[in-house]
C-alpha cells in the first residue's frame, strides 16, 4: 500500500530534468560527487536518492530489480508502481535498473545483465544507497571522464567490490554501471572507470 | 538589451551578450519598451513572435507557454528514454546507442537528433548557443535557438564562453570549451562504416569485434589514389581506444579539439536513431598511418576580417571576376576578435565593430 505521506517530485518535469542532469554530470565525470537534493518524500524504507533516480529514469519500459530488503517492503513496490509505472522483476538479469539498499549484500555483478558485444547498452544500471560519499578516500580512479586521477571515498565500501569492478572493467564494452547515492549526493562508476588503487 | 531583442530586430551577427553590456538588470522587464511589453504576450491562438526568443515574458515558468507544450517540447516519457540512452552512451564512449527517435517539427537533416538530445538535457537555468557551420545567424541556428527559447524559455546566447549547452551542426567552436559545457552534435550518418558496409547487421558485428580493417583499407585507398588521405570531413576517430566513431561532418580541422576536451560531447542522429557520446578528458584519436600521419587543413592566409591564424576559414565569393575572401567560419570568434581590435586585410569599417 502507498505510504500516505510519500510524494513524488514536487515538479515532475523540472525535478526529473535536474536529477537527470546531475546523473549525467556524475556519469561524465566518474567518481565526482555531485549534489543531489531531490524534492520528494519517499516511503520510509527507500533512500531518497534511490527514489529520485527511479522517478527520473524508470517507467513502463524498464524492468526494476529490488534487493531483498527493498523487495520485502511493500510500500516501496507500491511507491515505485504508482510514481513510475515500472514493472518489478525478481530476475536481476532482466533488470534495466537494480535498486540496492544494502551494498554489502549486492549479488555478484555477473548475476545482472552485462549486455552483449553487439548491444553492450542492454545492461543493468545498479543504483545503490550508501551512507557517505567524499571526493577523497580509498579509491583512486582513472579512465574516460577523469583528467588524470580522481579519488573517491565511499562509506561503507565492501572490499570485494574493488575486485568485482576490475572484472567488470575487463568485460568492456560489456558491463554494468554503478551509481552510488548518499543523502544529498550521488557519484557514478560507469564501466569505463578503472580503479587504480584501493587502500 | 538582450540577445532576443537584437535578434528580433535585425539578424546581424553582432548580437550583444545575453545579460547586456551596460549592467542593466535584464532578468526583469526593464529593458522592454512599453510597446513591446504590450505585444509580447500575444494571444493563446497566436503567440507573439517575440515570445520565441530569450527571456521574454513568463516562459520560464513551465506551462505558461502560449503554445501549451511540455517543457522543451518533448513529453516526459520520451525524455526519459533519451536520457537513459545518453547515460549509456557516456558509459560506452563512441558506441552508438539505439533510441526511439521521435518526429520533430522540422525535417530530418535539420538537426532532429541534436534537438532531441538538447531537449532531454536542457533545464531552465541553461544558456543555449546554436551554430550551423560555425555561424550563429543562419536559418538552422536561429530556428533551433528560437525553438528552445519558445518551448523551454531558456536564455540564448551567441557567445561560446557564456553557453552551458552548445548545439552544433558541423563545427566545434574555435574558443576552447570549458569544464561543465555540453556540446551537442547534429549527426546525419552516425555509422562510420556505413558507406563501406551497408548492412546494419554486419556493421554491428564489426563494432562488436572491434574489426576496423575496412576503414583502414579505405584510408589506404585514398593514399594509393591521391597520394594522401583525401577525407577532409567526417574523418573517423577512435574513442577511448575502442570504438571507431564518426565525429559528424565537422571538418577534420576540428578533430584535435575533441581529444581530451573538458566538455561533454553528445551526438544525436534523428533519422538514424542513434545517440553516442564522448565523455570529457577522453582520448579521441584520428585514424592514420605511421608514414601518413593525420594532418589538419592549413590555410595560406589569415581571416580577411579579423586576421586570425590557425582557424577554419570559409570562402566567400565577392564578384564574378574571381574575387574572393576567406573569413572565419566561427562567427562569434571572428566578431569577438574584431571587437577586441583585431583587423584583417579586408576589414572595412575602422571601428572593426561589425560585419559589412
Amino acid at each position: 500500500m502507498l505510504a500516505a505521506d510519500s510524494t513524488g517530485f514536487a515538479d515532475p518535469v523540472l525535478d526529473a530534468q535536474s536529477t537527470f542532469r546531475t546523473l549525467m554530470d556524475a556519469f561524465a565525470r566518474p567518481g565526482s560527487v555531485q549534489r543531489l537534493a531531490p524534492r520528494l518524500v519517499p516511503p520510509a524504507g527507500l533512500a531518497i536518492g534511490l527514489a529520485a533516480v527511479a522517478l527520473a529514469l524508470c517507467d513502463h519500459e524498464t524492468a526494476v530489480w529490488l534487493d531483498p530488503p527493498l523487495a520485502a517492503d511493500r510500500e516501496v513496490a507500491a511507491y515505485l508502481a504508482f510514481h513510475t509505472g515500472a514493472g518489478l522483476t525478481t530476475d536481476p538479469r532482466e533488470a534495466a535498473f537494480a535498486l540496492v539498499s544494502d551494498l554489502a549484500a549486492l549479488p555478484p555483478f555477473g548475476s545482472f545483465s552485462v549486455g552483449d558485444d553487439a548491444y553492450p547498452d542492454r545492461s543493468t544500471t545498479i543504483v545503490a544507497a550508501v551512507s557517505g560519499l567524499a571526493e577523497a578516500g580509498a579509491l583512486r580512479l582513472a579512465g574516460p571522464g577523469i583528467d588524470g586521477e580522481r579519488q573517491l571515498g565511499v562509506a561503507p565500501w565492501p572490499a570485494h567490490l574493488t575486485g568485482e569492478l576490475a572484472e567488470n572493467r575487463a568485460l568492456f564494452p560489456r558491463g554494468v554501471d554503478l551509481v552510488l547515492v548518499a543523502p544529498q549526493a550521488v557519484a557514478a562508476l560507469p564501466r569505463t572507470t578503472r580503479i587504480v588503487e584501493a587502500r | 538589451m538582450s540577445a532576443s531583442d537584437a535578434e528580433t530586430k535585425a539578424p546581424t551577427p553582432t548580437l550583444p551578450r545575453k545579460g547586456g553590456g551596460s549592467g542593466a538588470a535584464t532578468d526583469g522587464d526593464d529593458w522592454i519598451s512599453p510597446v513591446l511589453k504590450d505585444n509580447r504576450a500575444g494571444t493563446a491562438e497566436e503567440p507573439s513572435p517575440l515570445a520565441g526568443e530569450g527571456r521574454v515574458g513568463d516562459l520560464r515558468s513551465r506551462g505558461a507557454t502560449a503554445t501549451g507544450y511540455n517543457f522543451a517540447y518533448l513529453d516526459e516519457q520520451t525524455k526519459r528514454m533519451i536520457r537513459r540512452a545518453i547515460l549509456k552512451a557516456i558509459a560506452i564512449p563512441g558506441y552508438q546507442v539505439p533510441f526511439a527517435s521521435r518526429e520533430m517539427p522540422m525535417p530530418y537533416g535539420w538537426g532532429t537528433g541534436g534537438v532531441q538530445v538538447t531537449a532531454a538535457v536542457i533545464g531552465p537555468d541553461d544558456v543555449l548557443k546554436v551554430i550551423d557551420q560555425g555561424s550563429d545567424d543562419t536559418t538552422n541556428a536561429v530556428s533551433i535557438r528560437k525553438f528552445f527559447a519558445k518551448t523551454a524559455g531558456v536564455a540564448t546566447t551567441t557567445k561560446t564562453a557564456e553557453a552551458s549547452i552548445i548545439q552544433t551542426r558541423h563545427r566545434i567552436p574555435e574558443t576552447p570549451l570549458t569544464e561543465g559545457q555540453v556540446l551537442v552534435f547534429q549527426v546525419p550518418i552516425p555509422e562510420p562504416l556505413r558507406y563501406l558496409e551497408p548492412r546494419e547487421t554486419e556493421t554491428r558485428r564489426l563494432h562488436a569485434l572491434a574489426d576496423y580493417g575496412l576503414m583502414h583499407v579505405k584510408l589506404y585507398e585514398d593514399i594509393a589514389r591521391h597520394g594522401h588521405i583525401a577525407t577532409t570531413y567526417d574523418y573517423p576517430v577512435e574513442v577511448a581506444g575502442r570504438y571507431v566513431m564518426n565525429p559528424s561532418p565537422t571538418p577534420k580541422f576540428d578533430n584535435p579539439k575533441m581529444h581530451r576536451s573538458p566538455a561533454l560531447q553528445l551526438f544525436g542522429a534523428g533519422r538514424e536513431k542513434r545517440i553516442y557520446a564522448v565523455p570529457p578528458h577522453t582520448d579521441v584519436v584520428s585514424l592514420d598511418f605511421e608514414d601518413h600521419p593525420f594532418e589538419v587543413q592549413r590555410f595560406d592566409k589569415p581571416c580577411a576580417l579579423c586576421g586570425a591564424n590557425n582557424v577554419y576559414l570559409d570562402e566567400v565569393v565577392l564578384d564574378d571576376r574571381g574575387g574572393r575572401m576567406f573569413v572565419c567560419s566561427d562567427s562569434d570568434f571572428c566578431t569577438s576578435r574584431r571587437e577586441a581590435g583585431h583587423r584583417g586585410e579586408m576589414a572595412a569599417d575602422p571601428a572593426g565593430a561589425g560585419r559589412p
